[in-house]
């Protein structure tokens, strides 16, 4: 039963790192870099809903928004004024830019709300689902993530094979001077990409901090990289990809909590990540690339 | 000799070591003096150790021209080594330097063991997934330090994952390592002096290394792999040179950083560490080993100096990354400071042909 | 009558049909033996049961339409892509089991349509870059800076010299490659080439942008490179006065397979060429002309 609950709260923590994971490899995917500053996102999201509803006093559902929208606008400025020039540039510049714009994120929300951590009030509508005599709790916070992150899994799958957008997104994923050639607007692609990924953070984030309810500048870096772990676990590019990796990510961390330590638990997560990129750099679900020589 | 003078890279290394001399030889002026606060006599230590960190780290990312963001655990490695040698030679060697000299060759040693290690994997990999796992690896090695007890006694080293009680410590014997809480009761070897040699053996080091047949077959590795596949040089082979030399300077730096101090925690070299090094090297301009040496000195007595500045210098660091990689990299940007710098250096290391006017069309 | 003899003299060679142009160097084993080679990419054929043979001085050519697959051969002679089939002799021995670095090692360089150079190091670095296998020193020698290490430079610093008079480049040198016109980072990157002291020397599209009176010089330079190094040289090109000019052996592809081999005069007397291949060039160059 212990074994049980550990990977429902895996699986709620997979969810978590599911949706940050679909930025990271929507943006990999379609604008071919690799934005470090994701999770940073996640935490500017947190701060939101954290200021809507303790400082304006909103309810849930309208600060969720609000973090989104805000998340949103962040996004679309952040690949405008740093990842736009750059967009012929080498790699290793553009990830030095990204590492840039974490590291201006998690300093500025360090001068806004300083160090002291900062105590979230969970969002989650339902209450602790008590099974078997009670000796299977399931808390709301695990259920309602996992519902959201279907939810989010469903549409996004939806927006990108059945919609224009979407088209646009995989074109330009597929070939950008090609797409652009075909009148898809290049630009307009990726910042939408950066809009839908960082929205997407903002739930995240909120989702997050209503499971771990402690909200720092630095809450947002950890389960950022390990999302990416998620992302290329599952096949960088891939939305089930995504998903897939998030999921197993979250099992692996929990029951190497559970069961390795406590305090090695972030190594096995990491020591996952190697192994995957030494065995199978493509991921799970991911697609062989050719270099053209 | 006069032959070698006349080549442009010699004279520029020159230039690099007449001015660590000439800072070393004022900066004793000063000290002897009395003229330096006693808050920055005590940043003297760390920012040698600093330049050592960021001409190292350039190795990797300016020369050989990938990312690494786990720099900090070769410094870890090399520290924790160290201080466990000054332990065991303390009652051996009477001589601090020389124990000062063991600890940092074996704080290098052992960091180069691991840079090997490391290696072998992340060197099979390129681009943002060979930082990323760079980045798994010092997060790795924080995590695991950070578990690590060892301790010292009549019996010999101990080591446990567990506790410090559970060393078993016979009577007389002294815990090293203290799992979080880090290595604890070090006994200070660190001069400036061992700080300033260990800067000159460092360039040394990479400045002949650059300048010859394995240096240009790592930079040609970095401009273009296949192209030095298909002149017969191993890839593979000359990426490993370049980091394993790296990480084994960076673990020189990490025994002498931790031997300046009576405690170190593994926390130390974090992420955080390893992104201020990468500062140094990005300001300083990748593959510009003086650059290096400036940026770091600059930036570590910058917040000693200003304390308003502390407040907001991580906020700077990030907006220098920012703001660099966009100067650098983007077209329209790179020419309008490139006239700015125009005016300020009308020499160039390499002739570009436009203004040598020849050209053979 | 001679037409006979020769006949029957290539009777001698291990593949006859095979060669490009089978008259040549009977007496001595061919540098580059080439059979049924093949590669598919995820189920398309890319190259397919190629088969050529190079004597030790000649000069050949690959000659087709854009994306014939003609590049992709030189990928898999160097190894940058491996054969899905077929075998690879150099020197008489089985590339089978070695890479790209070993390849060149064994005499096989090359130089890429897409010019690649070390941008940012100077022309003498890129070409130093190329001896490397050539003046050897370990990584201590070189950082100790024994004498080994100036000997060595030496030596390469002179051998620079003498391969950058070949095109008269001493003057530059110093220059940064990248900041090379065109016509010089090709030559740049055929001398790189040439300094790993090749056997067989492939060149892509080496008069790729070049004028006409450029590619008359480099035509030049070609045959004289091959007279004084004694080695082979293959070429991918599209200018056909460069290919019917100094190649003495030519390979017509399309499609990933050979459609046709011979001399120049057999290739332009070839109908089936001059259809798929020859026949449009001839018209776009008359019309040129005119």
């Amino acid at each position: 039963m212990a074994f049980l609950s550990y990977l429902i709260s895996g699986i709620s923590l997979g969810s978590i790192y599911a949706i940050i994971a679909l930025g990271y490899t929507m943006v990999y995917g379609i604008a071919k870099m690799l934005n470090f500053a994701h999770g940073d996102v996640i935490m500017v999201g947190g701060y939101m809903a954290y200021m809507a509803t303790t400082e304006f006093g909103w309810s849930p559902l309208p600060s969720t928004l609000f973090a989104m929208a805000v998340c949103t606008l962040l996004g679309v400025l952040i690949e405008q004024f740093a990842y736009k020039p750059l967009r012929r540039a080498p790699s290793l510049a553009v990830l030095i830019t990204a590492i840039g714009v974490s590291y201006f994120l998690q300093n500025a929300a360090l001068l806004l709300w300083s160090a002291n951590p900062k105590s979230f009030t969970s969002v989650v509508p339902f209450g602790t689902l008590r099974l078997f005599d009670g000796r299977l709790i399931i808390s709301g916070t695990a259920m309602f993530t996992i519902i959201i992150c279907i939810v989010i899994i469903v549409g996004l799958s939806a927006i990108v094979h059945r919609t224009k957008v979407g088209k646009a997104m995989r074109a330009v994923s597929e070939d950008r001077d090609a797409a652009q050639l075909m009148g898809v607007s290049v630009n307009r692609t990726i910042s939408t990409t950066f809009a839908i990924g960082s929205a997407l953070a903002a739930i995240a984030g909120v989702l997050l901090s209503s499971a771990y309810p402690i909200l720092m500048p630095t809450s947002g870096a950890m389960p950022g990289i390990k999302a990416f772990t998620a992302a290329v676990f599952g096949g960088i590019g891939s939305i089930p990809g995504a998903f897939l990796g998030g999921i197993l990510l979250g099992i692996i961390e929990i029951l190497g909590k559970a069961y390795i330590s406590t305090q090695l638990s972030d190594a096995i997560v990491f020591a996952v990540l190697i192994i995957i990129l030494l065995v199978k750099p493509t991921g799970l679900l991911g697609r062989k690339v050719l270099v053209k020589v | 000799m006069r032959r070698l003078f006349q080549e442009k890279t010699t004279r520029n290394n020159t230039v690099t070591y007449l001015m660590v001399i000439a800072a070393y030889v004022l900066m004793q002026l000063l000290l002897s003096g009395g003229h330096i606060s006693s808050a920055l006599q005590g940043q003297l230590v760390p920012i040698t150790a600093y330049i050592v960190m960021a001409v190292s780290l350039n190795l990797t990312v300016g020369v050989l021209g990938e990312l690494s963001l786990g720099h900090a655990g070769f410094m870890s490695v090399g520290a924790f080594s160290g201080v466990i040698m000054s332990f065991l030679l303390e009652s051996q060697i009477a001589s601090p330097g020389l124990r000062l000299l063991l600890s940092m060759i074996i704080g290098a040693i052992v960091a180069g063991i691991f840079g090997f290690l490391i290696g072998i994997p992340v060197m099979r990999l390129q681009g943002d997934y060979l930082a990323i796992v760079t980045l798994a690896f010092g997060e790795i090695i924080k995590n695991v330090m950070n578990t690590i007890y060892i301790g010292l006694d009549a019996e010999g080293l101990k080591l446990s994952m567990s506790s410090s009680a559970a060393l078993n410590l016979v009577e007389g014997g002294k815990t090293i390592i203290n799992g979080p809480m880090g290595a604890v009761g070090i006994k200070k070897l660190s001069t400036f002096t061992a700080g300033f040699v260990l800067i000159l053996i460092t360039l040394f080091i990479v400045l002949n290394l650059i300048n010859s047949r394995a240096g240009r077959a790592i930079m040609a590795v970095r401009d273009n792999k296949i192209a030095a596949e298909s002149l017969g040089i191993s890839v593979w082979r000359y990426r490993m040179m370049a980091f394993i030399t790296s990480a084994t300077l960076a673990g020189a730096a990490g025994a002498l950083y931790a031997l300046n101090y009576s405690t170190v925690i593994a926390r130390k070299f974090d992420f955080n560490t390893s992104i201020l090094v990468l500062v140094f090297v990005v300001l300083g301009g990748m593959g510009n080993i003086r650059g290096s040496i400036i940026a770091a000195t600059i930036l570590t007595v910058l917040p000693e100096v200003l304390r308003a500045f502390n407040d907001i210098r991580m906020l700077a660091y990030a907006v220098i990354l920012i703001l660099v990689m966009l100067a650098r990299n983007n077209a329209r940007l790179k020419r309008l400071f490139g006239q700015i710098k125009g005016i300020f250096t009308r020499q160039q290391a390499v002739v570009n042909i436009e203004e040598g006017g020849d050209s053979l069309d | 009558m001679i037409l006979l003899t020769e006949k029957e003299r290539t009777r001698m060679v291990p593949v006859p049909s095979h060669s490009i142009i089978p008259e040549r160097d009977l007496e001595q084993r061919p540098i580059l033996e080439v059979s049924r080679l093949g590669i598919n990419f995820g189920g398309l054929v890319a190259v397919d049961d190629f088969n050529v043979i190079v004597g030790r001085s000649e000069i050949s050519g690959l000659i087709g339409p854009n994306g014939a697959g003609k590049t992709t051969i030189f990928n898999l002679l160097t190894k940058v892509y491996e054969p899905t089939s077929g075998a690879i002799l150099l020197d008489g021995q089985s590339t089978e089991k070695m890479n790209t670095v070993q390849i060149n090692k064994a005499g096989i360089a090359r130089t890429f349509q897409n010019i690649r150079l070390f941008p940012s190091l100077s022309v003498e670095d890129n070409i130093k870059i190329g001896l490397h296998n050539q003046f050897k020193y370990d990584m201590l020698t070189g950082i100790l800076r024994l004498p080994r290490f100036f000997s060595a430079e030496k030596h390469a610093r002179e051998k620079v010299r003498e391969l950058l008079s070949i095109f008269n480049m001493e003057h530059m040198a110093k220059y940064k490659a990248g900041s090379l016109p065109y016509g010089a980072q090709r030559r740049l990157e055929f001398l790189r080439a040439l300094a790993t002291n090749p056997k067989l020397l492939l060149l892509d599209e080496p008069a790729a942008g070049m004028n006409p009176s450029e590619t008359e010089d480099l035509m030049k330079h070609i045959q004289k490179i091959r007279d004084q190094f004694n080695i082979a040289i293959m070429l991918i090109e599209h200018d056909m006065r460069l290919v019917m000019g100094i190649c003495e052996g030519i390979a017509v592809i399309n499609y990933g397979r050979i459609i046709a081999k011979g001399t120049p005069e057999e290739i332009q007397a070839n109908p089936e060429v001059i259809e798929a291949y020859l026949g449009k060039k001839k018209d776009e160059r008359h019309a040129d002309r005119q």
